[in-house]
């Protein structure tokens, strides 16, 4: 299954006019759920940008039937909304959209509970890796040496691997996918729609705003992520590993650009950009996440080239 | 009791919205493209309509010309720049708004 750019249907999925800053990743990864899933869509929204980005009542800028929810119930409203919905003998896509801080935070209870219960709901992260709406402020997503305004030497802890967390649920879809990688994330959302029961996305959002980087980036930023090796692009489907054909090569370090052409595009890693001892950090980061990744590899395969054919088939 | 709320649930779903609703509506918080201060502006003759700046810009403020080239809604887009960044031809400059 291949996007074609010019199939994707032309529409107001965003509508011009809306609250989110220049540049904004957020607004780039909504636009992509419709031209992946159409109309047949309701979103679940907890606290955060997006919720801001809808502007003022009673206009939204935000092209969806939104329910706005508290961060605790966001996988659970979304839960019930599903099960109202098949009452009714509606096919509904129920997507929840929820920020790093409302997923790896405030929101997980309600979020593991959902997995483990295997909801038939697609649950997207969409990480910025701060808490940006309330000013930038660190979760358990932002990466080690990143600069918030909690963290103003730098965060002393590495970045919480939610979407891993999720492959340890074992439910039935588990996927990573960038704003800078558009039609990757729109077959992953595409492949996740055939299939019943629960699902998760993990998107990178870059955000031009708390990461401090120049709003005309947003997409670069998001695609050196990946060619940096920080950020792997894989998908698991019903017990299956695989790296995503675009990321592959990332495997091989040798083909990974280096990690300080990614920091030194943004002002969030400023302070650390001559400490080589804190760039080695993060380098290690990234070789460990990708001894995980081979790990993950080994583990979920499938015998005979039946892991292939999952995916074709999707 | 509850024979009643199934009933509203299944039945009368109108009864549900009970809470003024927002709709979907373009300047939700006004004419944005006053917030410019570079203005992207397409080179014609470099573009090929090939619609990678239409699938980036987060502001879907990017929309495909008859001729299948692209033009720009200046009255909402923001600025961002995204768009000349991504083009592969070069074919978006930015230019200083005013
Ligand atoms: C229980 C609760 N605590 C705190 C807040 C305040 N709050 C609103 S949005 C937000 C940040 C959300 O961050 P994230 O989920 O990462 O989304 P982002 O704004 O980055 O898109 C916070 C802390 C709240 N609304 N409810
Ligand atoms: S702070 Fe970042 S994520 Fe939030 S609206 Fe602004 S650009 Fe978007
Ligand atoms: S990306 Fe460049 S060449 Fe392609 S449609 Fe846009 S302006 Fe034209
Ligand atoms: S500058 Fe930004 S908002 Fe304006 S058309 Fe380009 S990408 Fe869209
Ligand atoms: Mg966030």
């Amino acid at each position: 299954m291949v996007v074609n750019i010019r199939k994707l249907p032309d529409r107001y999925y965003i509508m011009p006019g809306n609250a989110a800053c220049p540049g904004c990743p957020e607004t780039m990864g909504l636009r992509y759920i419709k031209m992946a899933l159409g109309d047949n869509v309701v979103l679940v929204i907890p606290a955060g940008c997006s919720s801001v980005i809808q502007g003022i009542a009673p206009r939204s800028g935000i092209n969806f039937p939104i329910l706005n929810i508290v961060f605790a119930a966001a996988a659970s409203a979304a839960s019930g909304l599903k099960a109202a919905f098949e009452a009714q003998g509606k096919d509904v896509h129920v997507v929840v959209w929820a920020g790093d801080g409302g997923t790896g935070d405030i929101g997980f209870q309600a979020l593991s509970g959902a997995a483990e219960r295997d909801e038939d709901i697609i649950y997207i992260c969409v990480d910025n890796e701060a808490y940006m709406n309330t000013g930038i402020q660190r979760s358990s997503l932002t990466p080690y040496g990143a600069w918030t305004t909690t963290t103003w030497t730098g965060k002393k802890e590495h970045k919480k691997n939610i979407p891993y967390i999720l492959i340890s649920h074992g439910v039935k879809y588990v996927a990573t996918a960038s704003v800078g990688y558009p039609t990757d994330f729109i077959e992953k959302l595409q492949r996740a729609a055939k299939i019943r029961g629960f699902r998760y996305i993990h998107l990178l959002a870059p955000c031009p705003i708390g990461w401090r980087f120049d709003p005309g980036l947003t997409a670069k930023v998001a695609q050196l992520a990946v060619q940096t090796g920080l950020f792997p692009l894989y998908e698991y489907i019903n017990g299956v590993f695989r790296l995503s054909p675009i990321a592959k090569k990332y495997k091989d370090p040798k083909k990974r650009k280096p990690v300080i052409e990614y920091l030194k595009l943004q002002g969030r890693y400023k302070h650390l950009l001559n400490k080589p001892d804190e760039v080695k950090k993060i380098e290690e980061y990234i070789e460990n996440l990708w001894h995980l990744i081979d790990a993950l590899e080994k583990t979920f395969t499938a015998e005979g080239g039946k892991g292939e054919a999952i995916y074709r088939s999707l | 009791m509850e024979e009643r709320a199934t009933k509203v649930l299944l039945e009368e779903p109108q009864t549900l919205f009970l809470a003024p609703l927002s709709r979907p509506a373009l300047g939700s918080v006004g004419k944005t493209g006053t917030w410019r201060t570079m203005r992207p502006v397409v080179i014609l003759d470099k573009c090929t309509g090939c619609k990678i700046c239409w699938l980036y810009c987060p502001e879907n403020t990017i929309f495909m010309r008859d001729d299948g080239k692209v033009r720009i809604d200046y009255e909402y887009c923001k600025g961002c720049g995204v768009c000349a960044n991504v083009c592969p031809f070069d074919a978006i400059e930015m230019v200083p708004e005013g």
